[in-house]
């Protein structure tokens, strides 16, 4: 298992602050609106900058979602944020009409997604965003893994003319991938080249894929772990090579096991190449507060449910 | 566009546009006719005298030029023949209106790339948040021309509306100028019934609008109204236009009533009504 190397501890929601903050320096075009959550977006490098691009919408995130799809049809490049839970469920006919439907190019950069979000409990963790925003066609879902990838995507997404759904956490997490390694938007990232069992990961759970393949190899297992940072479009041809391997799949998510990216996977295959496949995810229920690692613990999202996950796959193989 | 339209011409033109309106219900059984007819004037003093737009070739960006913005996508049908008798696209395709395959779905929509739409609407609410972005859009690139709405009057209910007219106000944006189809008839009842709705006045007054009152039926107020309101464009508010309507206005038996909302008329009624509003020499399509 190939190993990496922590570069250092930081929160997604930051990459994604740095991403804007370039973005917004490489196209004048680039705006960004806020609900009222700017410092927990880490929006305000680009605000300080570019204040006659920063775009306060108070409150109002319904408002928001439509004014940026105005924005859109005049030539912006709008950057809308606010709390995952807000940045969907809250605005869903907003974003199906004004935005997916319409093909207006709006960036919708949703934050403190999941569990992570820790002790403000099942009312902001919202884990059914991916499952709401894959399903609207046009839209391209997109969940990268830590602060380096975060900010390349970010800026990737500045250039791709088309609505996005960016979704990124809160806690500090490790950095693993290079600085410098550019976002291909749709292209899935071989972390690890392995025969026994595919481990595909996406979000804050990709390290915890890394780990579990540590922690397999100590058992003789050699798994390949593949990272989904673009849930949709979904990478067929990666997944499919990789299966074809392997012979049996674990996916690894913090979001409900129906609508997330276990599902994605799970309808390709049914599909295209029929796989004994086990699901980390959160089964059908609410979040609470608690620490990140208490809720992640109490929800089976560890390196110990993926190293189980994936034993169980195998053991399913003919 | 440049105008030649005097209010005889328009009126002439309105009634073609009514024929328009009618006939497109009719031939589907389906489709908002009574708001649609009740805002013809409105639609027609807009595309034909007030608005500076370029219909053709239509630039989706409107950028240096007026756009409008149909927040009660449902009176689609007025929509769609103002477009078309304005040069957006052939009159002819008023005859695909709400059929399979159509640009004109039955609420207007960009997906099917149909001249002069800029964004899906009928889910209520939405429209005038989008015509606010994009009147932000014009501000923050020094573009002085109009951003221009409609919303109805029951869509004033819907919440989104509200949290649209704060922001507009707040970030000042005296370049749009939004009427309200004050039909007071929804698709249960008088708007009154529904959801008590008055001081529309006081209300926007007092979220630090610009607001006039007009007759959107009435040539004479239309022609004083809207001028009115174009002056008040730059100081530093944005600007509503209370327009009394009657829904179902041209024909006598759908005035007066909320039935002809959302109903079509059939082929006796459809008969009974185009004897009300001649061909005129724009030609039925």
């Amino acid at each position: 298992m190939k190993s990496y190397e922590i570069l250092g501890q930081k929160d997604t929601r930051s990459g994604f602050g740095a991403g804007l903050h370039e973005a917004g320096k490489l196209d004048s075009n680039v705006v960004a609106l806020c609900a009222d959550l700017t410092g927990s977006l880490m929006m305000d490098a680009f605000k300080d900058e570019f204040p006659e691009r920063f775009i306060q919408a108070g409150i109002a995130e319904a408002n928001m979602i439509s004014a940026s799809a105005g924005l859109a049809i005049g030539g912006k490049i709008p950057f809308a944020g606010t709390f995952a839970n807000f940045a969907t469920g809250r605005v869903y006919d907003q974003i199906r009409q004004s935005v997916a439907y319409s093909h207006k190019n709006v960036k919708i950069c949703a934050s403190h997604a999941g569990l992570t979000l820790g002790e403000d409990g099942a009312t902001h963790q919202i884990l059914e965003d991916i499952g709401l925003m894959k399903m609207l066609p046009n839209m391209v879902v997109i969940n990268p893994c830590d602060y380096n990838q975060t900010k390349a995507a970010t800026m990737a997404i500045a250039k791709y003319d088309g609505p996005v759904y960016l979704r990124f956490g809160r806690p500090k997490w490790p950095v693993f991938i290079p600085e410098d390694m550019p976002f291909e938007i749709g292209k899935a990232l071989m972390l690890n080249e392995g025969k026994d069992v595919t481990i595909f990961a996406t979000g804050h759970m990709v390290w915890k894929a890394i780990e579990a393949g540590h922690a397999l190899a100590e058992k003789g297992i050699d798994a390949e772990v593949i990272n989904i940072h673009t849930i949709k479009p979904l990478d067929r041809d990666a997944i499919l090579a990789s299966v074809k391997k392997t012979g049996c799949v674990v996916s690894a998510e913090e979001h409900q096991m129906n609508g997330g990216l276990g599902d994605s996977i799970a309808q390709l295959l049914s599909r295209e190449l029929p796989t004994p496949m086990e699901f980390v995810a959160v089964n059908d229920s609410f979040g609470e507060s608690g620490t990140p690692d208490q809720l992640l613990e109490k929800y089976g999202l560890t390196t110990a449910a993926i190293v189980a996950a994936a034993e169980r796959a195998i053991a399913r193989k003919g | 566009m440049e105008t030649s339209y005097t209010v005889t011409s328009m009126a002439t033109m309105a009634t073609q546009i009514r024929r328009d309106v009618l006939r497109m219900v009719h031939a589907v059984s389906s489709g908002h006719p009574g708001g649609s007819l009740g805002c013809v004037d409105y639609f027609t003093a807009l595309h034909f005298h007030f608005m500076k737009h370029n219909p053709s070739p239509f630039n989706m960006s409107g950028n240096g030029e007026d756009v409008f913005f149909l927040s009660n996508g449902h009176i689609s049908p007025v929509y769609y023949s103002t477009l078309a008798r304005s040069g957006y696209f052939p009159v002819a395709e008023l005859a695909t209106f709400r059929k399979l395959n159509t640009r004109l779905q039955g609420h207007p929509a960009t997906h099917e790339h149909l001249p002069g739409i800029r964004v899906a609407t009928g889910s209520l609410g939405q429209g005038l948040s989008v015509a606010a972005g994009l009147a932000l859009q014009k501000k923050i690139d020094g573009d002085a021309s109009t951003v221009w709405a409609l919303t109805g009057d029951g869509e004033l209910q819907e919440g989104q509306i509200w949290e649209a007219v704060m922001f507009a106000a707040h970030r000042k944006l005296d370049n749009m100028i939004v009427a309200v189809d004050y039909n007071q008839k929804q698709i249960d009842g008088s708007t009154g019934d529904v959801m008590g709705l008055t001081e529309w006045t006081s209300k926007f007054l007092a979220f630090g609008w610009e607001v006039l009152e007009m007759d959107g039926n009435n040539w004479d107020d239309i022609m004083k109204v809207v001028p009115q309101a174009q002056s008040k464009l730059g100081c530093g508010k944005p600007i509503v236009i209370i327009m009394k309507t009657e829904m179902g206005m041209g024909v006598d038996f759908m005035m007066g009533t909320h039935a002809w909302h959302g109903k079509a008329p059939n082929d006796e009624q459809l008969a009974k009504a185009l004897a009300q509003l001649p061909e005129t020499e724009h030609k039925d399509y």
